[in-house]
């Protein structure tokens, strides 16, 4: 029973491994769309066209780099602080091999046009069932593993990673309920305003649970780890825990200010993204104030300059979140690129950065070493990626507000000052702004990709045995 | 008009959404009972995991005020604003009404500079500047998507600033294409003329019209062809018809291309081509400062 004495460290790995894969595909695939904006002519053929790309974009950073990323830390914390080898080695095993066939067929599908038009669930149905499958396996797995546990209490890490995974199977399995009427063509469930709500009941969620709350999960482990620092505080992980995954269910409705969505769900989608802002903070403060008694360390390991800044991003994008769902600024921000940067905010500084950080924390250990083969690079990486960051986000900041501004500008005999031509004329310097910041933030990948492979080439892959738990 | 179907849903949202948001303070006041004396350090829970372990820090006081800020902000909003069911708030604000408020505003403000023009004559408006400059600011808005900023039009959006119309460059034709809009369509004729031979023949005979280069031989034969098949609605000689929009063949104009390959595919695929009804968002004087835009551009009235 030499098995059950290791930690099953295989599956960390092949996860670990893809986020880096997918991470350089997904950013490659954005840097051609941003520079399609640029130059239109780039749109040579039907399977390369900005339409069917965009969807590939957003799937393959959100679900493939994101998605392996909370895979490979979820099973890594959820066994080492369960202090129990992960449950069921082979359903493990069919979540990597099911989540990477879906990220395949999902780079086949879409560029040849197959789409559900659901945005962040453009997958059609054949895909979205293997995907619900996959998903009722992790959370098997993951579950099974917190009944095994030795410790008497569940940790927090835990209680984000288990939201994240009930939440995400029931978003997905509600808004991808479809009337197929071939293999590669079905009908929403939903009609008009209705599949309207349940849409970004989905999709606002999506950014709730699966790259927020799995996030704080990985937060959790890896910022005491690093810092070397208890927690700060247990109860106010308990209040926002709580009151964030209460509060995200009803947020939706702000993506549909001053439609045909009725008043009384647009005033409670705004009013709860607002209550939103605290309980999102929460977990700021949490991973901020953990660092007490070791802000020193901030300022030669980089790995935590990673985890420090991806909270600061977190907590700017989580306040320009509720503030973008106030009605007024939504009548000014939204459609514009303003949703574009802050979306952007998120992803690159908090999700972004958080995986970067917790990778370099965990790629040396899934290989017997301290740490990676060069922390300089580590280093360069993360100013590297946080130039691109701000890059990226100042430009379409200004041109989204810019934009706003020119669409709602009226001339004296009330025609509008500019043609929709204009605003886009406009523009072009800031997308080139924004090519240049994913430019860096995409070299900052390649950086870590040959850093990874310098750290595991040659390596044997180890297995450590599984600690005994402390009794106080 | 309420959008429950029955009252019970509207106290069914109001009650729980009062509910949760009382709920959120309740459960962090709760939770906020645990105070620091002062210089007192904060100790851990007791429990490890790999390792890690929490203190017990009360919550940040700043941040209970905030979270507490936005439940009372929300209250008050829902008091004011709709949000409760069918409660259509104090301030009986909705987003219809405010739409309908901004209409009215822009309609007692922008009206009069508008409508100004429309006791004038078209001709009369075509041919005054200031009514030209709005009259372009229009078009930029409303119809340069398709027609393209100087209106010279693209394949398949026809040029207006041509002599060619395809349903007659009179004021009334202008103004009642804008008001209504139009569909152009042409059948697909290939099977009807007999095959990809005989559709090459009366392609050449097109080319003629147009006094385009052409195969002699072919041109003739197509001539019977199109005789037949063609000449209902663009005419025996091929100068169309503008009762039904079929457009003249022999000016060398082309809204869907002039070269072989293109009139094949006219021919045997057959022509869809709309131009959208503008009656329902633009008002009279618009339409009358828009029709003597297009007669401006056109060349009909000189400024």
């Amino acid at each position: 029973m030499q098995e059950q004495s290791t930690y099953n460290y295989n599956v960390v790995r092949q996860f670990s491994i893809m986020t880096v894969v997918w991470g350089i595909v997904g950013m490659l695939v954005g840097l051609f769309i941003a520079a399609q904006l640029i130059w239109p002519e780039l749109n040579f053929a039907s399977w390369l066209s900005y339409g069917r790309l965009r969807p590939l974009h957003t799937n393959a950073v959100v679900f493939a780099f994101g998605g392996s990323a909370l895979f490979a830390t979820s099973y890594y914390v959820v066994q080492r602080t369960c202090h129990a080898r992960l449950f069921c080695d082979r359903l493990a095993a069919f979540t990597f091999w099911g989540w990477q066939a879906v990220i395949v067929l999902a780079a086949v599908t879409l560029p040849m046009g197959y789409t559900s038009s659901k945005e962040y669930a453009e997958l059609e149905w054949p895909i979205d069932i293997l995907i619900a499958l996959v998903w009722v396996a992790y959370a098997v797995v993951f579950f099974g593993t917190i009944v095994k546990r030795k410790t008497p209490h569940i940790y927090v890490a835990n209680w984000f990673f288990g939201a994240f995974i009930l939440t995400v199977a029931v978003l997905h399995i509600v808004n991808s309920a479809a009337i197929p009427v071939s293999l590669t063509k079905s009908y929403s469930a939903y009609a008009g305003v209705q599949d309207a709500m349940v849409q970004w009941w989905y999709g606002h969620n999506a950014v709730g649970f699966f790259l927020t709350a799995g996030f704080l999960g990985m937060m959790y482990y890896f910022i005491p780890k690093q810092a070397g620092r208890p927690v700060y505080s247990y109860r106010l992980s308990v209040v926002h825990f709580w009151s964030l995954i209460f509060t995200y269910m009803w947020a939706g409705p702000h993506h549909l200010h001053y439609t045909a969505l009725p008043d009384w769900a647009q005033s409670i989608g705004m009013l709860f993204s607002l209550v939103l802002l605290a309980p999102s903070w929460g977990g700021m403060i949490n991973g901020i104030m953990t660092l007490s008694g070791a802000w020193h360390k901030l300022r030669t390991d980089p790995i935590l300059k990673f985890l420090v800044v991806s909270l600061s991003f977190y907590g700017m994008s989580t306040f320009e979140g509720p503030m973008m769902a106030i009605k007024t600024v939504n009548a000014l921000s939204h459609y514009t690129d303003w949703t574009v940067g802050h979306v952007h905010s998120g992803a690159l500084g908090w999700v972004g950065m958080v995986s970067i950080g917790s990778l370099y924390y965990l790629i040396p250990r899934l290989y017997g070493r301290t740490e990676m083969y060069s922390m300089q690079l580590v280093t360069l990486h993360f100013w590297v990626a946080t130039i691109g960051i701000v890059l990226y986000i100042a430009a379409m900041w200004i041109a989204g507000v810019m934009q706003g501004l020119m669409w709602r500008a009226v001339n004296p005999d009330g025609t509008l000052t500019y043609a929709f031509v204009e605003s886009v004329k406009a523009t072009y310097p800031y997308y080139a702004v924004r090519l240049l910041g994913g430019l860096l933030y995409f070299s900052g990948m390649l950086i870590m990709a040959w850093n990874v492979w310098k750290t595991v080439a040659g390596q044997k892959a180890v297995d450590m045995p599984v600690t005994a738990a402390a009794h106080a | 008009m309420s959008d429950f179907v029955h009252d019970g849903w509207s106290f069914y949202i109001a009650i729980i959404t009062v509910v949760s948001l009382l709920a959120c303070g309740v459960f962090l006041k709760a939770l906020s009972t645990q105070k620091l004396a002062r210089g007192e350090q904060a100790g851990t829970t007791g429990h490890t995991w790999d390792g890690l372990q929490e203190l017990n820090n009360p919550m940040p006081r700043w941040w209970m005020w905030l979270f507490y800020i936005t439940i009372v902000f929300s209250f008050a909003y829902l008091i004011l604003y709709p949000g409760l069911g069918s409660y259509a708030g104090y301030l009986g604000w909705s987003s219809q009404g405010q739409y309908k408020g901004e209409q009215q505003q822009a309609a007692e403000v922008y009206g009069p500079v508008i409508d100004r023009f429309l006791k004038q004559d078209v001709l009369v408006v075509a041919a005054n500047p200031e009514a030209r400059e709005i009259g372009q600011r229009l078009f930029l808005n409303y119809c340069a998507q398709c027609h393209g900023s100087d209106a010279g039009g693209s394949r398949g959006y026809p040029s207006l600033r041509d002599a060619d119309w395809l349903y007659g460059g009179t004021t009334d034709a202008i103004r009642s294409t804008i008001l209504n809009g139009r569909n152009g369509v042409m059948p697909p004729l290939g099977a009807a003329l007999g095959g990809s031979d005989e559709v090459r023949d009366v392609v050449h005979h097109v080319l003629a019209l147009a006094g385009r280069t052409h195969d002699g031989l072919r041109a003739q034969r197509g001539k019977a062809k199109f005789a037949t098949t063609c000449v209902a609605c663009h005419g025996a000689d091929g100068k169309g018809n503008q009762q039904i929009g079929a457009p003249n063949l022999s000016d060398d104009i082309w809204l869907h291309g002039g070269t072989e390959a293109a009139i094949t595919e006219s021919i045997v695929k057959g022509r869809m081509n709309q131009m959208p009804g503008h009656k329902d968002f633009l008002d009279e004087g618009k339409i009358h400062l828009l029709t003597a835009y297009v007669l401006g551009i056109s060349g009909r009235v000189k400024p």
